[in-house]
């Protein structure tokens, strides 16, 4: 593949450099390919300036790659034009969102052209007979979730992200969030979908229908594919009535293991809260050191749980969560009565990414997933490991589904502990397989946990995958080297 | 000896940025035109990438730099809270270094280094205000046409006044004793276009009991320099105000501008050197009024029958800088006003100095947002407490058509104080 595109650099003649785009240090893509680019999308949406590539060369991992070419196209059909060129020329397409990705899914890893849609931002439709949306895929999750909650209908998924990810992203990732524990995560949103297939076919999947069997269930096979199988250009999602109220409260806890026990015996009393956050001691040592929250020296584990519904209904409910875990060492309750001492609860797990790397320069941050009785026994594995890498671990996240965001914790400049980590890394996503748990319950694969897919899906089964990716995308130019290294 | 930072100096705030993407929810300029160079992160990887040697300032590189309001709020947004804002105008300094100040940067310099000049461009504006000024009717604001040279026709601006604040009014004026003195650093916006504003700011302070010195020699606190990336100005200007602003003991130094409390405690308290300690005793007009207890005194006064609707929209300077209480505070203590919370108050109004004479088309656009909350609010005024935001908002009320004024606190309050 590299050598016809450095034949065809090396082809491109004395008058094409002429062109309106001066080239500069591409590598993959001639002059040609730029005014082909220019022509689909407008000359103002593509980009070959330096200063562009770089700005499109990284994301929330800190890795950095430079594309060839930055556009900007604005319609399915400007997206099918470019998909087409890409194959016939070989040329690798990376879709972009946001950028806030934490595994690298939109990174350009082989250059070529990053494909972003900050265009496509367009709430197309809420329909509040039928309770579905339809919208494009860069507009930003927060932007949609305000936009149905004014009429009174309601998007759950809420990845922490939400205020500048973008629904595109959050699909291709299918993202997740605190309230997933009791809405379900992006994918139970997403009826239908309009795709660009990898040759450049515009389908729709699904559609505004609540039911609906006929054929593969494409919609969910496009969710959580990371850009590999299709570009998503319109999404429709399911909605939900809003809930009429919500009360918040935060319970701090003498043992990480009362913590984890209550999340399960909530669970087991058959109440599921709309959230379930829970922090560990070291996380609430951070939040001591780097804020002044009043965090109890006392308090090892902090469970925020949140309950929504009927007004009448929650006081009920929230006494009842109260009176399952007063025996299980609680230290203090503390519960919001209005919607600003509300947010005051939630500052303290707000606080908490900035307070890590303020304690720690480096950190890697895991988000394992197991079955929620196995909470407790996770958090025992995470804490042995520490111990024998004698390095720093801090777990928080969202107990209720049994998803953990296990941070690693380092400084890089000091020699050997970035290797450290990594065998760490190693051990905490054996040990999450162990208890019948998966290395990532929301961020995707990406390049980041690529080399340890071996650990978690057998050989047959990749195999199952990545047939599916060489049907669809026999030339491998979408997004190649996600998810699987070798594709 | 006053001396700003270098980008170098910022590397290891620059090594913060983790390239997460928060800002995209918190930039103005990234809200108006949805491009990656257009937001902090981006901004933060091109400095990066400057320092790094990876790329040169080449057109696009000060292209995106130059697209930055300097308000700050990507920092307020920003998990690990790197200033952004501080980076690009160091990138901007460096620029300038390298490549020399673009001409409106020479301009502004030119103007700004030398207040007598400033002086007496202001006072030509005021008297020619009345000649080329094309004067609208006062119920749709004060629509004047400006056609100089880097300000587009189309844009509202306030009268240039021919006395000047500062020229009209006593160097000191005693208080009572035991009640605290002050110095009034009361900035170009109220010295040049807003003069009632500090005539309001006196009456309030007379009612109070409090001493105020007002140096005559004070500067302008260089913040369109600093986004102009002039240094060597900054520098110079910050120096004249440390003189003139330490001559007399005083307890406090007040401003009832935004930016030019930025400039103070946030540009002067960065600086290597004794201005920093200018910064320690700046208060926002505000602050102050609320601490010596201006609320009680405000209650005590009749009601009136019927209240004007007021809206208030929070300078990004002073948000950033955690203070959106107080304004609102003593808003809402005053008898004549009947207080409305609008939409997204905290966003910026678009005017970013410098900014939107560069750039007045992305300026309209997210001063046209903010025209859209004001309206929706159901205010007849939007009061705020910088003159730079004054001008700005009034310019988008009048593009969107609106008929609400954009005025400052404290005219709302010196409207409510007894004469004495």
């Amino acid at each position: 593949m590299f050598d016809s595109a450095t034949l065809r650099l090396e082809r491109a003649n004395a008058n094409e450099r002429e062109a309106d785009f001066v080239l500069k240090e591409t590598q993959m893509i001639d002059t040609r390919i730029i005014r082909i680019l220019a022509d689909i999308v407008g000359k103002e949406n593509v980009s070959t300036e330096k200063a562009d590539r770089l700005c499109y060369s990284y994301d929330a991992t800190q890795q950095k790659f430079l594309p060839d070419v930055v556009v900007h196209p604005q319609t399915a059909a400007e997206i099918s034009l470019i998909m087409k060129m890409a194959n016939a020329e070989r040329i690798p397409v990376f879709p972009r969102g946001a950028g806030s990705g934490f595994t690298g899914g939109s990174l350009p890893t082989r250059g070529g052209i990053v494909l972003a849609t900050e265009r496509m931002n367009q709430i197309i439709e809420i329909d509040t007979e039928n309770l579905v949306a339809t919208v494009e895929p860069g507009v930003v999750t927060e932007q949609f979730q305000q936009a149905v909650e004014k009429v009174d209908l309601f998007y759950p998924p809420d990845p922490a992200s939400l205020k500048f990810s973008t629904l595109g992203g959050n699909v291709a990732e299918c993202a997740g969030g605190p309230r997933c524990v009791k809405y379900g995560v992006t994918k139970d949103f997403i009826i239908g979908l309009e795709i660009v297939t990898p040759q450049g076919d515009i389908i729709t999947t699904g559609g505004p229908t609540m039911k609906g069997v006929v054929g593969y269930d494409l919609t969910k096979l496009i969710c959580g594919s990371e850009g590999t199988l299709a570009i998503i250009t319109r999404i429709i999602i399911k909605l939900l009535p809003l809930p009429e109220a919500k009360q918040t409260m935060l319970v701090l806890f003498d043992s990480i293991d009362g913590a984890a026990q209550a999340v399960s015996n909530i669970i087991g009393h058959r109440i599921i809260p709309a959230t379930l956050e829970f922090m560990d001691g070291r996380t609430l040592d951070c939040v001591r050191q780097a804020t002044d929250l009043q965090v109890p020296e006392a308090a090892q584990a902090v469970l925020i749980i949140e309950v929504d519904g009927d007004k009448e209904f929650l006081a009920k409910q929230a006494q009842k969560i109260a009176d399952i875990i007063q025996p299980l060492g609680v230290v203090e309750t503390r519960i919001a009565r209005t919607a600003a001492e509300s947010e005051a609860l939630w500052q303290i797990r707000r606080s908490v990414s900035a307070s890590l790397r303020k304690v720690n320069p480096d950190k890697f941050n895991e988000d394992i997933c197991v079955p929620r009785s196995k909470v407790p026994e996770m958090i025992r594995k995470v804490d042995a490991i520490s111990e024998k890498y004698g390095i720093s671990i801090v777990n928080f996240g969202h107990a209720g589904d049994g998803n953990i965001h296990v941070n690693v914790m380092i400084d890089k400049k000091v020699a050997g502990e970035a290797e450290k980590a990594e065998k760490a890394i190693e051990e905490v996503f054996k040990g999450a397989l162990e208890l019948g748990g998966t290395m990532s319950g929301e961020h995707g694969v990406g390049i980041a946990k690529a080399p340890y897919i071996p650990l978690e899906i057998t050989e047959k089964a990749a195999d199952y995958m990545k047939a599916i990716k060489k049907a669809l995308d026999p030339n491998n130019i979408l997004n190649p080297g996600k998810i699987f290294l070798d594709q | 000896m006053a001396k700003l930072k270098d980008l170098e100096d910022y590397r290891d705030e620059i090594e913060q940025c983790v390239k997460c993407g928060a800002c995209r929810a918190h930039c103005p300029v990234f809200g108006a035109e949805r491009r990656e160079g257009r937001v902090a992160r981006g901004k933060v990887a091109l400095s990066q990438a400057v320092l790094e040697g990876e790329i040169d300032f080449e057109a696009k590189v000060m292209e995106d730099l130059s697209q930055c309001l300097l308000c700050g709020s990507c920092c307020a947004g920003c998990p690990n809270k790197v200033p952004t804002d501080e980076i690009v105008a160091a990138a901007r300094r460096r620029i300038a270094k390298e490549k020399g100040l673009s001409t409106f940067g020479k301009g502004v310099a030119a103007i700004l280094g030398r207040p007598r000049l400033m002086n007496s461009l202001a006072k030509t504006g005021g008297k020619l205000s009345a000649l080329i000024f094309k004067k609208l009717p006062d119920n749709s604001g004060l629509r004047l046409r400006f056609p100089l040279p880097y300000l587009e026709a189309g844009r509202t601006l306030p009268y240039f006044t021919d006395q000047p604040f500062r020229e009209r009014c006593p160097e000191r004026i005693e208080g009572e004793p035991g009640k605290p003195t002050v110095a009034f650093f009361t900035g170009c916006g109220i010295n040049y276009m807003y003069p009632a504003v500090g005539e309001a700011f006196l009456k309030a302070l007379k009612f109070l009991g409090v001493t105020v010195i007002i140096p005559k020699d004070q500067a302008c606190c260089g913040l369109p320099a600093v986004s102009a990336g002039a240094t060597a100005t900054v520098e110079a200007l910050a120096e004249q105000n440390l003189t003139a602003l330490t001559r007399e003991p005083v307890d406090y130094i007040l401003t009832a501008c935004a930016s030019c409390n930025a400039g103070l405690v946030k540009v002067y308290g960065d600086m290597k050197g004794d201005c920093a300690e200018l910064g320690i005793k700046t208060r926002d007009i505000f602050v102050f009024l609320l601490e010596q207890g201006l609320a009680e005194n405000l209650a005590e006064l009749p009601s009136v029958t019927n209240p004007v609707r007021v809206t208030y929209h929070d300078p990004c300077h002073l948000r950033t800088q955690g203070i959106t209480k107080e304004p609102r505070d003593i808003l809402k203590s005053l008898p004549q006003v009947e207080y409305v919370e609008m939409e997204n108050a905290g966003t910026c109004c678009g005017l970013g100095g410098t900014y939107s004479v560069y750039h007045y088309d992305n300026s309209k656009k997210i001063g046209a947002k903010k025209a859209g909350h004001i309206s929706a609010s159901g205010a007849e005024l939007v009061a705020t407490d910088c003159p730079g935001c004054i001008m700005q908002l009034q310019d988008s009320i009048n593009h969107a058509g609106g008929k609400q004024r954009a005025v400052h606190i404290l005219e709302l309050l010196s409207e409510a104080l007894p004469e004495i």
